[in-house]
């Protein structure tokens, strides 16, 4: 675990520790169970992102391709009566469809992320409002299907199966990013790009490969979010979600600029805004203010993270100068990858 | 007629904990006159120089301008003064105009908003571009001159502040031959008008074509000084490295027989109708000499799959290459070390480990998962191998000198055994001790039986360090010259069509 890592965990339990002594409902089993399914459903987009975000790309259509995909699946097994495990899969597909075309357009035609899934949020926003007339899809009464809901909204001994899901897929991908060659290649095409080229790496196929994980993620996502809501309004479901799950990753480290961050971090920052939307409940602080608390948590973790990193790196130049035997503290951002080792 | 102006460091000294940067170094220079400052990297020069410009102060000794003593320079008394500082990396402002980048942050205003005056600010520029005879005007967008107008543009901001001591460091590293000798000849206008230069250079020839004094560093102290017919280039290396240079270049007969790398009609992008042909043999050393923007890199980058091969047909031990893409060149055996070390061989945040395992991945991990301890293995090895000089393989590369970090690249490319490695420009801004470490490396490797071709502008590198030499002029090979006919008079005459 890295240092900032650890500096996050320490930041969850000392805000969830002041909660927990102003008010002890923050502990109940019931509020406990409740948070945890919020990170399991907000956690599975945000590790998407971040698999974009490690290669100096973004993904802002996240929201619009949670309600569009959520609007389709209700609409297979409600109206078409599609079977739910053929439903899941071609959202699952249709989000791989997407990805493909959003890598597609950045690599090939050199576009920008940031235009290319603007471009996206725009679009898939409108089609979900279209594909339902603007209407809400959602389960008519009397309308049942029990495995699906026990698999994606149950309970097993009180634990959310949403965080089950989110856990098994973050490990996953904790192992795909910080283990295997894959996972190398991200961060080097991130870091910079044309390196990465002339280490034989194929960036096209990396970078697509990037956004087609998210997506396909998202999806996983978007089947979550529509059990979870059991109906959809889709101008409204998902919106701003993209941003969550960037600063969520922004939170754990990922720099907007590539090449850096860990899962473990993503993790701990969904698990952080979570317990600070909690926090905002519990202690009975207008929930209007919520994004604004959110907002200024982050901009302080990030000051603080980039004064505490400038610290170690005026440390680092005065061991240098000085000559000292012992071994230089390593600091810069290679650790993303050498510390996770 | 301003008074001459004239600059006396005495007995400078600067002390980090632990190591002495300069240690008792005396410098004069006055108007009119071109000195010369030479020493490895790590000599001192840069220390020197910030001394120079003010930030900062030594520990010891005195700067005595125009016959006034001073402890120390803040960076705006050195302005004032008219120190002025011609730096290597280019700093200009690409989106803005030739007048904007000269006068930056001293515009001329007028008005109670203090709205620009453009046609002042033109005013006083235009005179100083004259004096330099610079092919461009006020007006014209900086992102449209080329890299050897930028320079230009760099020392007319320097005239700018009437600058009576120009320093400048490596101010050609970038820049073609014909280029450099218009920098030379800029340079020598300024010595005309009286004023001092400072030239701080890699390229001992230039030193030796401009310099009126030479001044060796060597860690940290005064090495030795040279005046006019002593400035010679075995001169300035000896002094430079503090011994004789004979075992610099250890170049060895080769007798060519199996090709390894065939160019058949090859054309780039660069020069679509041009066609060269080319044969590597498996360990020689083929020099591939020619001007700046002969096609060189192109022709490399072509070959190693970076950009398109336009026509014709290339061949790697016998059979064709392909498909052409980076991945099939490294598979079939062939490594490119490239030109720009930092944007193109290296991820600088990276650790010294995870750039030298980078290509080798997939040889260090079982099952898709990287196996840490094979890297670090690998990383150990080759800092033995190459002598990479690090605390720790676990730092970042950007901490490591520039040779060290070539060291790296080279690096990279050993461990996956290639049968040909391209290198370009493989000693380019790295001091001459590792420059000897390089040449070394290149030379076990052709032992081996690996076929090099080293594309470089260094003259006396392609002449001391090649088994043959192949030069290029506008896309097409316009002649190869054995080991026995390898002069400088050859290869140029070559080189320009």
């Amino acid at each position: 675990m890295q240092k900032k890592d650890l500096g996050l965990a320490v930041l969850i339990l000392i805000v969830g520790g002041v909660v927990a002594l102003i008010n002890p409902r923050f502990l109940s089993p019931i509020n406990l169970a409740n948070t945890a399914n919020l990170i399991g459903l907000f956690g599975l987009f945000s590790v998407a992102e971040a698999f974009v975000i490690v290669t100096a790309g973004i993904e802002l259509s996240v929201g619009s391709v949670i309600a569009l995909l959520g609007v389709i699946f209700i609409d297979l097994i409600v109206n078409q009566g599609v079977l739910w495990p053929v439903a899941f899969l071609v959202v699952l597909v249709i989000g791989g469809i997407m990805g493909t075309v959003h890598g597609l357009l950045v690599t090939r035609m050199q576009l920008q992320p940031f235009v290319v899934t603007l471009c996206g949020l725009l679009i898939y926003r409108g089609i979900a409002r279209f594909y339902t007339a603007d209407g809400t899809a959602g389960f008519s009464f009397g309308d049942s299907f029990p495995t699906l809901e026990w698999l994606i909204s149950g309970r097993t001994g009180g634990v959310p199966h949403s965080i089950v899901a989110f856990a098994v897929i973050a490990a996953i991908a904790w192992y795909v990013l910080h283990r295997t060659v894959f996972g190398r290649h991200l961060f080097a095409v991130g870091k910079n790009e044309e390196a990465a080229r002339f280490a034989g790496i194929n960036t096209t196929r990396t970078i697509i490969a990037a956004y087609v994980i998210c997506l396909v993620l998202t999806g996983i996502s978007a089947v979550f979010f529509a059990m979870y809501t059991r109906s959809i309004h889709p101008a409204s479901h998902g919106n701003f979600y993209e941003l969550y799950g960037i600063a969520a990753a922004v939170l754990g480290g990922f720099s907007l600029r590539g090449g850096e961050g860990s899962i473990i971090g993503v993790v701990l920052g969904v698990g952080l805004l979570q317990v600070l939307q909690n926090l905002v409940n519990l202690l009975g602080i207008p929930s209007s203010l919520n994004f604004a608390v959110m907002g200024g948590v982050i901009l302080i973790g990030v000051i603080a993270d980039n004064q505490f990193t400038k610290y170690r790196e005026r440390r680092r130049q005065a061991n240098m100068v000085s000559g000292s035997s012992d071994r230089p503290e390593q600091v810069l951002v290679g650790s993303a990858l050498s510390e996770a080792k | 007629m301003k008074s001459a102006f004239s600059i006396t460091l005495s007995g400078i000294s600067k002390f980090y904990p632990g190591v002495v940067a300069l240690d008792n170094v005396d410098l004069g220079i006055s108007g009119g006159e071109i000195v010369g400052l030479i020493g490895e990297n790590g000599a001192g020069k840069s220390t020197l120089m910030k001394v120079l410009g003010g930030s900062i102060a030594p520990d010891r000794g005195t700067i005595e301008i125009d016959g006034e003593r001073l402890q120390s320079l803040t960076p705006a008394e050195a302005t004032a003064r008219g120190i002025a500082f011609v730096h290597q990396e280019l700093n200009s402002f690409t989106n803005l105009d030739v007048t904007a980048n000269i006068l930056l942050g001293r515009e001329i205003v007028r008005g109670p908003f203090r709205s620009l005056d453009r046609k002042a600010m033109r005013d006083a520029v235009r005179p100083i571009l004259q004096m330099l005879d610079a092919p461009f005007g006020p007006d014209d967008l900086v992102s449209e001159l080329s890299l050897a107008e930028q320079q230009l543009l760099e020392i007319a901001r320097a005239l700018s502040i009437d600058a009576r001591l120009v320093i400048m460091d490596e101010p050609s590293s970038s820049l073609t031959l014909s280029e450099t000798n218009r920098l030379l000849d800029v340079v020598r206008g300024l010595k005309s008008r009286n004023v001092a230069v400072l030239f701080i250079s890699h390229r001992l020839n230039e030193i030796e074509a401009i310099a009126d004094r030479v001044v060796v560093l060597r860690d940290g102290k005064n090495a030795g000084e040279l005046t006019g017919d002593e400035i010679r280039r075995d001169r300035m290396i000896s002094l430079m490295i503090g011994r004789d240079l004979n075992q610099f270049y250890e170049k060895r007969a080769h007798n060519r027989q199996e090709p390894i790398l065939e160019l058949k009609d090859v054309a780039t992008r660069a020069y679509p109708n041009a066609r060269a042909n080319l044969t590597v043999y498996k360990g020689e050393i083929l020099g591939l000499a020619g001007l700046v923007g002969a096609g060189r890199t192109e022709l490399a980058r072509a070959a190693f799959g970076i950009d398109p091969v336009v026509h014709g047909e290339i061949l790697l031990d016998g059979k064709p290459l392909a498909p052409m893409s980076v991945g099939n060149a490294i598979r079939r055996g062939m490594c490119l070390v490239p030109e720009d070390r930092k944007g193109e061989g290296l991820h600088l945040d990276f650790s010294v480990t995870d750039n030298i395992a980078l290509p080798s991945l997939s040889k260090l991990s079982r099952h898709g998962a990287v196996v840490h301890s094979q890297e670090l293995a690998l990383a150990e090895k080759s800092r033995d191998r190459l002598g990479i000089k690090t605390a720790s393989v676990n730092n970042a590369a950007a901490e490591l000198s520039g040779g060290n970090q070539q060291k790296i690249v080279i690096a990279k490319w050993l461990a996956m055994e290639p049968k040909l490695l391209i290198v370009d420009e493989p000693t380019r801004g790295i001091d001459v001790g590792a420059k000897s470490e390089v040449y070394h490396v290149l030379q076990a490797l052709a032992d081996q039986g690996v076929g090099i071709l080293m594309i470089s502008s260094d003259m006396e590198e392609v002449i001391g360090v090649s088994n043959r030499v192949a030069v290029m002029c506008e896309g097409k090979i316009a002649g190869i010259l054995p080991s026995d006919e390898l002069t400088e008079h050859r290869i140029l005459s070559l080189a320009v069509a």
